[in-house]
């Protein structure tokens, strides 16, 4: 294949993934390396490298979409962005150390494990908790425009929990080149109780920051890859777009369940292909 | 309800620098890509054996020398460099927004992000 075909190839795919990342929610760097691994026959290092690069650029490229609907807490955001950055520091150090067998298990284990969450029925979140003490001396507390159109208070809970999950997003960002945007969602809507929109939207404003931490390190070791890198964030980047762009329309409950099983697929060949090293 | 006000004023700045930082990176992209293909046409890249990038396109000084030759990788390389920058960039507004509204938590909170952050871009082992 010459440098032409491949980089439309892997142009084509990379939208598909952003398209479909963005229109089930779950984001395009999980089958990005997957995709660039186990169809590309790309190194699991160029993969994350080339990823991380492109979580940047959708994390970024959507905030001002987000911030426009007024839901995203930057208080929270940027308390919670100690603790990412912190993980996502060890996480891309782990990751020179970690070999390319571990990381694709450890890669399949994650894939299996948002693939879950993502399919977990959602409980409704009871209002009108009582103010948190630690919650309200950070000054956490907020409110949101409701789909009825008032304006509704929430009071945020066990910041502790949250910061450590966090903490634990940022790692498995930095390891593995992802936005690991499931598991910070986990964190604000689980573990802070914060409305579920409030969760969303805060936490892809916190996926660029946590990505930019773990690729100057990235880059020093030499995982981002020009050649790779333009056509996978490129791609990533107009299908993440468009995917917002059709999302008020769409009707995704098929969707989701699809890309869930994709999702569980490429999770189980990645664990396949580290555990018999042929990754 | 002033200051949820102010935060949002906040927010939308910062909304803008970050995608107006996403469309400049993806625009050097998209040229240093258009050259890459020009060049190299008849290339066979290979990416299954990990060699890791040359110094010259791992250093913010060598990228930055290539990107003014308009050499294709380090055109690349350089809008990828002004992507990551951009959320360096949002959180040094956000340090300005917090000291306008006086919120001298929030601005040590957000040194905190930012000192984390030039660590790992100038810190030990990496890039700068």
């Amino acid at each position: 294949m010459n440098v032409v075909e491949l980089t439309l190839l892997l142009l084509i795919g990379s939208f598909l993934a952003g398209l479909l990342g963005s229109l089930t929610g779950l984001g395009g760097g999980v089958v990005l390396v997957p995709l660039l691994t186990i169809f590309f026959k790309v190194d699991i290092r160029y993969a994350i490298g080339a990823s991380l690069v492109s979580v940047i650029a959708t994390s970024s490229g959507a905030a001002a979409a987000y911030v426009k609907e007024g839901f995203s807490n930057i208080r929270i955001g940027m308390f919670l962005e100690i603790a990412t950055t912190l993980g996502a520091l060890c996480g891309a150090f782990l990751s020179t150390i970690v070999p390319s067998k571990v990381l694709a298990i450890i890669f399949g284990l994650v894939l299996l494990y948002s693939a879950y969450l993502s399919r977990r029925p959602r409980t409704r979140r009871e209002r009108n908790l009582p103010p948190d003490p630690l919650a309200t001396r950070l000054t956490m507390n907020g409110s949101f425009p409701s789909e009825d159109g008032e304006i509704r208070q929430y009071n945020a809970q066990n910041v502790p929990a949250g910061f450590s999950l966090m903490f634990g997003a940022g790692a498995i960002s930095g390891l593995l080149g992802i936005g690991s945007g499931a598991m910070k969602v986990l964190a604000l809507d689980q573990a802070m109780k914060l409305p579920f929109k409030v969760s969303t939207t805060t936490s892809n404003f916190m996926i660029g920051v946590t990505a930019a931490t773990s690729a100057g390190i990235y880059l020093n070791r030499g995982y981002i890859d020009p050649g790779l890198a333009m056509p996978v964030m490129l791609g990533v980047l107009a299908g993440s777009l468009l995917g917002a762009r059709i999302l008020m329309k769409a009707e995704t409950k098929v969707l989701r369940v699809i890309f869930s099983l994709v999702i569980v697929t490429l999770g189980a060949q990645m664990i396949y292909k580290g555990v018999t090293g042929s990754i | 309800m002033l200051r949820n006000w102010s935060d949002r004023k906040i927010e939308e700045v910062l909304g803008e620098i970050l995608r107006a930082g996403v469309i400049l990176s993806a625009l050097v992209v998209f040229v240093g890509g258009w050259i890459y293909l020009i060049g190299n046409a008849r290339a066979r890249p290979d990416y299954r054996i990990f060699r890791g990038e040359p110094a010259d396109l791992r250093t913010l000084g060598g990228i930055v020398h290539g990107a003014l030759q308009l050499q294709a990788r380090a055109v690349i390389q350089l809008g990828l460099l002004l992507l990551i920058a951009t959320p360096v960039l949002r959180v040094m507004a956000s340090i300005l927004g917090f000291a306008a509204e006086r919120d001298r938590m929030y601005v040590v909170f957000t040194l905190l992000v930012l000192g984390i952050l030039l660590y790992s871009l100038f810190g030990a082992g990496s890039a700068f």
